[in-house]
Order: structure tokens, then C-alpha cells, then sequence
């Protein structure tokens, strides 16, 4: 009876813990709630993780163990997270989706251990909870190698492939099925660590091919992964703040991913096996570097004047302003131009940066007001009334080809109309082309000038020179 | 036993749909807080973990799910701590402060 007592408590608070996690999120709606919204749904962790030690399954010395535990993930999690700077919010992302991948993994293995006669409904959820879990580590892993640059960022194929991820999938899947027939005994369990051992390989398998540049898209994915199987594994504690939970963060990992690969006009599956396929982007960029084209290279001073006595301008920021660490430098040159009465806003292109609204958070990390940040179609058409468009480090996002040429490979790909404005300065490193690996027309439109070098440099320039002009 | 699966995926099922609804309304502006929310969100896989520490009856599940704590702790704290960190970034600047700031800039040069 007092058991029964106790286990109504934690289910109650379960419940208290989900609600919390959906007003948290649904608070994310607007940056003024935003953060009361994550504190929300702190307090419904801490609250279901309190709840939880209340159950009659948690006593003796294993006690102590997770306490321990605990003490120690959260040390591992609080360092990186204090001190991690905006530029590589992405990589921290995929690190943290990686554990929360092979937590789920380690607890569909030790929930089929303990159980005897499992039925075919747990055997199943186990095995998917192992093979998800387990892809979502090692995925996230080489996600992180990419984005932290310590392996290459470009899809690393080697020949048959995708003949050995079909033979590890069809194993796993013999194995899968071995596991659930079984329903337990020693030679089961093996066999699910060698499911374990085969899902971490075709985890690594599959996001080796992935270039750097779609590695948001990977995240994104890999975040609603992770939370499917967060889900599967309360399936089988019959536990429903993990299937609650795990079921938002699947929804949300989804949205995500398919708002990504719209922006860049592509398929997910594209994204996935891309590598794979003969790639068009290559020959079309060849094309069309046949020919050399005429560009305007611009002075900082040249490029200084426009700016300071324009009555309205628009920043563009890309990747690369994130790889210069510019946005300071932007802040401070917007500043100044505000300061002498012209209006300035920022176009934000949903691929921008390196995850979904990575250039808000670098923007905000520099104490750029949110207001002044613009999605796409809230300023794609305020380009014709805009007296200069600054581009810095962006490139395939404002390529007029996506909306003319229906031979480019980017064709239909939702751009910023930048080269509507009056006049374009471009700051960009070299005539290097972007991801898509094709000129960009921009480059030689008559209202287009470049101005080249690393981008916080130039910005400081130009600071120096709008002070001067 | 099964029926506990059964009813998960009834839970499951409502939970995606109201997923959806509620993070629809997300602006793009708060696109990488809310990756890096619902990331620590899914840390809720530490009660799992815990619940199965819980139990363990031999070293090597105790060694399993002493792992699974702590991958699970680190994945909830962090992905909480970072989330809340960014959030604080985003503030919108009071109307009064940016006339006056504009008029100091306009004076001073």
C-alpha cells in the first residue's frame, strides 16, 4: 500500500515534469519568454529526476552509485557548457546529443538483461532503442570530429560503401530479429551487444559521407533520433515522461530537419546520401569558371562612403562571419552607422551558419538586438528600397542563379534578394566559390563590389574609415 | 507486458502531435536554443538510467548503468546550462536607450 503510495507520487510528478516541458517550449515562441521557458523545463527535470529516487526499484548501495553518478555527468556537462564559445555552439550541441544517444543505448541493453520472457512489443522497442541510440553516439561523434575541424569536413567515401552499410544494416536486422524471438537468456543478451557493436559502426558508417557544410541537417536529425529513442526506451519502463519527452524532441528534430533541407531545396535523403550520387554541383561549377568574368574590387574608403551616407542598409552574415569571429566588429560598425541616423537591419537566411539560427545567437552574443534580425521573407522584399546590402561571408544564400537559372544546381533554392539593392558590398576571403561549388553572379552584377580579406579586418576598417568619411 | 507498450505508444502518438504544434511557433531566430533545449530535454533518458542503476544485480550491469547516469547527467546539465546561457544573449534593446545612444553617436562625430 505504501508502495502504491509512492509510485502514484513519482507518476504524478511525471506528469507535473511533462507539462512543464511543454509550456517550457511553447514559451520559446518569443525571445521575452524564452529563457523563463528553459527554466521551466529545468525545473521539470529536476523535478522527474527527485521524483525518481522515490521509486521502490532505487535502494542499497546502487543508490550511492547513481548519486555519484550524477555528480559526476553534471561536472562533465557544466564545464564545456560554461565555457564554450557561440562559433561552436554546434559542435557542443552534437557532443551532448551523442551521450544522451548512448545513455538510451546502455538502457535498452541493461532493460533486456533484466527481464525474463520479453514480449514481442518490448523485444522490439529494446532493439530499436539500442540500434537508434547506438547511431546517434557515433553520428553525433564524427558530426563533432567535422564541425571541430579535427577530421575533414568534406564527404569521405570510400569504394563499396554503401555495399558494407547494407551488409551491417541486414545483420542488424538478423540480429534484431534473433533478440526478440529469444526473449532472453545469455546468448540473447550477446547477441544484442553485437547489435550495439554493428549499430556504432554504421552510426560512423553513415555520417562519414556527410560534408561539413550539411552537417546541421545531421544534428537536427540526430537530435529527433535520440529523442525517439529516449521515447523507445520508456516504452519499455513504462515510464511516460520519457515517452513524452522523447516524443517532443522527436517532433522538434524533425521540423527542423525538414526546414533545413527546404532552405537549401534539397531532400533528406539527398543530404544523407548525397556523396553518393554523381555530383552535378561540380561540372556546372566547372562550366561557368571557363569564362573569367569581370569583378569590381573595392577600397576600404570607397567602400566606407556609400555606407556612411546611406539612409538605410542590410547585413547579410554568413559562415563566414562566424569563421572571423566578426560579429563584435559588426555590431560596432552598425553602431556607428545608427549613430549617424542610418537604419540598419540584419537578413538572416535559415541556412546561415552552422545549425538553424546560429547567426541569431552569434548576433546576440555581440548584444545585437533581436528586433533588428530579419528572417528571410520579413526583409526579402525591403532589398529594392535599400541603399547598400553589406554581404559578409555569405555566398550561395544571395545567388540570383537560384532564382533564374534553371541549369544551376541550386535552381529554386529560396535566396536573399540582395542583388536587388542599389549597390552590394561583398566582404568575402578570396573569389573562392561556396558549398554548392558554383559562381555566384552576384560577384559580377555592376552593382556588386568586393572588397577581399578576412572579415573582421575588413570591418574594422571600414569602422576606422566611416569614422574618417 | 506488452500492453504497457501499447499505451506508450498512445502517449507517444498525442505527445508527437502537440510536439509539433507547440514548437511550429518557434521563430528561426530561436532555432539553436531550441535544438539545444529539446537536446537536454531528451538527458530525461537519465531516469532511465537511474532506474535500471536501480536494479542492477550484477557488476557489469552496474557498470553499464553507472556509464548510462553519467552520460545522461552530463547530457541534462550541459544542455540545460548552454541553453540558458545563450538565452540571456538575446535581449532587445530599450527604445529610450537606443534614441539616446544614437543622439551621443550623432553629436560625437
Amino acid at each position: 500500500m505504501i508502495e502504491d503510495g509512492r509510485t502514484a507520487i513519482v507518476d504524478l510528478s511525471y506528469l507535473v515534469a511533462s507539462a512543464l516541458f511543454i509550456v517550457g517550449l511553447k514559451q520559446l515562441s518569443s525571445p521575452a519568454t524564452a529563457r523563463r521557458g528553459n527554466q521551466l523545463s529545468i525545473l521539470g527535470m529536476a523535478i522527474a529526476i527527485v521524483a525518481t529516487f522515490l521509486l521502490p526499484e532505487i535502494e542499497g548501495d546502487n543508490l550511492v552509485l547513481i548519486v555519484v553518478g550524477i555528480v559526476i555527468g553534471t561536472a562533465i556537462g557544466i564545464v564545456p557548457a560554461r565555457q564554450v564559445k557561440m562559433t561552436a555552439m554546434p559542435q557542443l550541441v552534437a557532443a551532448f546529443n551523442g551521450m544522451g544517444g548512448i545513455t538510451a543505448a546502455l538502457v535498452s541493453i541493461s532493460e533486456f538483461s533484466q527481464k525474463s520472457e520479453v514480449g514481442r512489443g518490448e523485444g522490439l522497442s529494446i532493439v530499436l532503442g539500442t540500434l537508434i541510440g547506438a547511431v546517434s553516439f557515433t553520428g553525433s561523434a564524427v558530426a563533432f570530429l567535422k564541425l571541430q575541424e579535427r577530421i575533414s569536413g568534406r564527404p569521405i567515401v570510400f569504394p563499396r560503401q554503401q555495399l558494407y552499410n547494407a551488409g551491417i544494416f541486414a545483420a542488424i536486422g538478423l540480429l534484431g530479429l534473433l533478440v526478440i524471438v529469444l526473449q532472453d537468456g545469455n546468448f540473447a543478451r550477446s547477441l544484442l551487444v553485437l547489435l550495439f557493436l554493428a549499430s556504432l559502426a554504421l552510426g560512423t558508417l553513415l555520417v562519414l559521407p556527410i560534408g561539413g557544410a550539411d552537417m546541421p541537417v545531421v544534428i537536427a536529425l540526430l537530435n529527433s533520433a535520440t529523442g525517439l529513442a529516449a521515447a523507445l526506451t520508456g516504452f519499455v519502463l513504462g515510464n511516460q515522461a520519457l515517452v513524452i519527452a522523447g516524443a517532443l524532441v522527436g517532433a522538434s528534430g524533425t521540423l527542423l530537419t525538414m526546414l533545413m533541407a527546404k532552405a537549401m531545396n534539397r531532400s533528406v535523403t539527398n543530404v544523407i546520401f548525397g556523396a553518393f550520387g554523381a555530383i552535378a554541383p561540380g561540372a556546372a561549377g566547372a562550366a561557368g569558371g571557363g569564362e573569367a568574368k569581370p569583378i569590381r574590387e573595392i577600397s576600404v574608403e570607397d567602400a566606407a562612403v556609400p555606407l556612411a551616407y546611406a539612409q538605410r542598409v542590410i547585413i547579410v552574415p554568413g559562415y563566414g562571419l562566424a569563421v572571423a569571429q566578426a560579429q563584435h566588429a559588426v555590431r560596432e560598425l552598425a553602431d556607428l552607422l545608427e549613430g549617424r541616423g542610418v537604419d540598419v537591419r540584419y537578413a538572416i537566411h535559415p541556412v546561415a551558419g552552422r545549425m538553424p539560427g546560429h547567426m541569431n545567437v552569434l548576433l546576440a552574443e555581440a548584444n545585437v538586438s533581436y528586433d533588428r534580425l530579419y528572417e528571410m521573407e520579413r526583409i526579402n522584399d525591403d532589398f529594392a528600397r535599400t541603399d547598400v546590402a553589406l554581404v559578409i561571408g555569405a555566398n550561395d544564400v544571395t545567388n540570383p542563379a537560384a532564382r533564374e537559372d534553371t541549369a544551376s544546381p541550386i535552381y529554386g533554392m529560396p535566396i536573399l534578394n540582395v542583388d536587388q539593392a542599389a549597390s552590394v558590398i561583398v566582404l568575402k576571403r578570396s573569389m573562392k566559390s561556396g558549398f554548392a561549388g558554383i559562381e555566384n553572379e552576384l560577384f559580377h552584377n555592376e552593382n556588386t563590389s568586393m572588397l577581399f580579406g578576412d572579415a573582421k579586418e575588413s570591418i574594422d576598417r571600414l569602422i576606422g574609415a566611416v569614422k574618417a568619411a | 507486458m506488452d500492453q504497457d507498450i501499447l499505451l506508450g505508444t498512445y502517449v507517444f502518438g498525442l505527445a508527437i502531435f502537440l510536439g509539433l504544434e507547440v514548437i511550429n511557433r518557434v521563430p528561426s531566430t530561436l532555432h539553436t536554443p531550441l535544438m539545444s533545449g529539446t537536446n537536454a530535454i531528451h538527458g530525461i533518458v537519465l531516469i532511465g538510467a537511474m532506474i535500471v542503476l536501480g536494479s542492477a544485480d550484477t557488476w557489469w550491469l552496474q557498470v553499464l548503468g553507472f556509464i548510462a547516469v553519467v552520460t545522461g547527467a552530463a547530457n541534462v546539465a550541459g544542455g540545460f546550462m548552454v541553453t540558458d546561457r545563450m538565452l540571456g544573449m538575446f535581449k532587445k534593446r530599450p527604445a529610450a536607450n537606443a534614441a539616446s545612444d544614437q543622439g551621443k553617436g550623432g553629436q560625437g562625430r
